[in-house]
């Protein structure tokens, strides 16, 4: 079972959300929690557990072999993505540009573009008995998210196949990284909050949800403050509303303190409780 | 002109209530720039009447024609991306997966696959009620390719800016530390970071400070919501302080942003209280840093 948690919008919860209800449902569970936010992972931040494995993760970027190379112009002419730049009597590659297709490298008539590994980012994979925890993040100046993200998911698939619980904490947004995130899930729980920025990023998400034809449902957190739009554009568009978070200081506060909230709010736990009752019937 | 990034790392900090603020609070002063265009909610509060608009393509998309197709499978096996499967005897591509490299149009002996040029989503030149002008724009759904949308809509309010002599172009940025937040940040003359006294508040300013040190551009911080947790907020200080970046100012939570939001407008034009003042005080700072 494969749950990713998403938000149009930042900052409305997620982490909260994936934190408690990883560490909630591993009382029962074993449960592997998987934070794909690698631009700004958080999730690390409220787990507790010991480093078990962690490895550098690579990208793959032409090198330029200067003896090798007739400055044919081949590599120019095939990169779509101007990583790679004849100039004058030199080749140079971008490599924050590259998407790693191979098509300079192998249409090289001379082979002088081999591809070599770049670091671009670190897995980290924690356990504490239950619960499994990895963790990926981007080096700082890094610009494809998408690349770590499909390489975190090769690693967990690998390491925990079967029909073991996954929740993956979503990068903000609905572009490429989410897509990448939510795509071979099981079912999308969507973040939000009840304001207009909340419903505006959520409307966004729900088309992105139905793009991918997912199942999906809502968490509306922070419930009690801004309107009942939400809500509303929840029932027409029957969208199932799995748990309401109340709009209480004292989660701000555990939250700010990188507590989990479910174990000092009775309430919270019920709400754990109803969410996990409908994503695992 | 001089121009203005607020960011945040972290999502959910204020960045667009705070950025909504400053242009009301800067008038015609300022040109504005959504660059949050995956998730961009500025429109809400600023209320853009779409004057102008233009689609925007970037990046390809491969389309394998079946008739001419001879299945040899060379296109699959090139592709890095896993994006052209074999179902039914027929050659196809999944559109989510390609990143539209073109390296199988280029190895297909038939010639039979074709590259589309994607319309990856829309930008708006409008007018807004501050008498000014907003560059904004959407991007389409799970859409690659935010950083080229993000250079577009900051290039298009620099050019309209200095045509009509600005003083600052005012950009709000998206969450996070990649692509579509570096090509934001790219020219900046000023990063406004906006924090949240929060581990992961302080944990994601950090990152995001790093990126912005990287581009060699000066930053000042307003923490939001301060008084939720004093002990972060504390460390945040000594942070800024260590790393040389200006404490702008500390601002209460206060839960007046939301219902200025959800009656459409900015907080500076919604009430009059300490809290608008500290964002008058604010913007005034960073008007000075900038002379």
């Amino acid at each position: 079972m494969k749950i990713a948690i998403a938000s149009g919008k930042g900052g409305t919860g997620k982490t909260t959300l994936s934190t408690n209800l990883a560490v909630y449902l591993s009382q029962k569970y074993k449960v592997v929690l998987i934070d794909m936010d690698v631009e700004e992972p958080n999730s690390g931040l409220f787990i507790k557990a010991e480093l078990f494995k962690e490895e550098n993760k690579f990208k793959m970027i032409p090198e330029w072999i200067k003896d090798e190379c007739t400055l044919c112009g081949i590599c120019q002419e095939v990169c779509n993505f101007n990583a790679i730049i004849q100039l004058g009597t030199k080749i140079m590659v971008f490599p924050e540009l590259c998407h790693g297709c191979y098509a300079c490298s192998e249409l090289c008539p001379t082979s002088a573009l081999p591809m070599i590994p770049k670091k671009m980012g670190k897995l980290r994979h924690y356990e504490n008995n239950n619960l499994s925890f990895v963790e990926s993040r981007l080096d700082i100046g890094q610009e494809q998210a998408t690349q770590l993200i499909n390489q975190t998911n090769k690693y967990v698939d690998e390491y925990f196949p079967g029909e073991i619980i996954k929740i993956y904490d979503a990068p903000p947004g609905t572009s490429c990284p989410v897509m990448e995130v939510t795509k071979d899930t099981d079912y999308v729980i969507l973040v939000t909050e009840p304001t207009p920025f909340g419903l505006h990023d959520l409307k966004l998400a729900v088309e992105t949800m139905k793009e991918l034809k997912k199942n999906y449902g809502v968490v509306i957190n922070r419930y009690g403050i801004g309107n009942d739009e939400v809500q509303n554009y929840c029932k027409e568009e029957n969208i199932p509303v799995l748990a309401k978070i109340p709009n209480d200081r004292q989660i701000a506060e555990l939250y700010s303190s990188g507590e989990l909230i479910y174990q000092k709010v009775p309430e919270v736990e019920q709400q754990l409780e109803n969410i996990g009752n409908y994503i695992l019937k | 002109m001089k121009e203005i990034v607020v960011i945040s790392g972290k999502g959910g900090t204020g960045k667009t209530s705070i950025t909504a603020s400053f242009a009301y609070l800067g008038g015609k002063d300022v040109i504005v720039a959504d660059c949050d265009v995956d998730a961009a909610d500025m429109h809400l509060l600023l209320q853009p009447d779409f004057a102008e608009s233009e689609d925007f393509y970037s990046g390809e998309l491969a389309n394998i024609s079946q008739d001419e197709c001879n299945q040899c499978g060379k296109c699959a096996d090139v592709c890095r991306f896993e994006a052209i499967t074999i179902k039914d005897g027929r050659y196809i591509i999944d559109p989510f997966e390609c990143e539209g490299c073109g390296y199988c149009a280029r190895v297909c002996p038939t010639n039979a696959i074709t590259n589309e040029e994607l319309n990856v989503g829309k930008w708006y030149i409008s007018n807004i009620k501050t008498g000014t002008t907003m560059i904004h724009a959407k991007l389409g759904i799970g859409a690659d390719n935010s950083g080229k949308l993000v250079a577009k809509v900051k290039n298009k309010a620099k050019q309209i800016g200095k045509e009509n002599n600005k003083s600052y172009i005012l950009i709000d940025g998206s969450p996070g530390i990649g692509c579509p937040v570096i090509s934001s940040l790219s020219g900046a003359d000023y990063a406004l970071l906006i924090t949240e006294p929060s581990v992961s508040g302080l944990h994601d300013l950090k990152r995001v400070h790093k990126l912005v040190k990287k581009f060699n551009i000066n930053a000042g911080c307003i923490i939001n919501k301060a008084d939720i947790n004093q002990k972060v907020t504390r460390e945040i200080e000594e942070f800024l302080y260590k790393e040389e970046i200006l404490h702008i100012a500390n601002l209460p939570y206060d839960e007046t942003f939301t219902m200025a939001m959800t009656m459409g407008e900015t907080l500076v034009e919604h009430t009059d209280n300490d809290l608008t003042e500290i964002i008058s005080g604010s913007w005034e700072k960073i008007k000075q840093i900038l002379t």
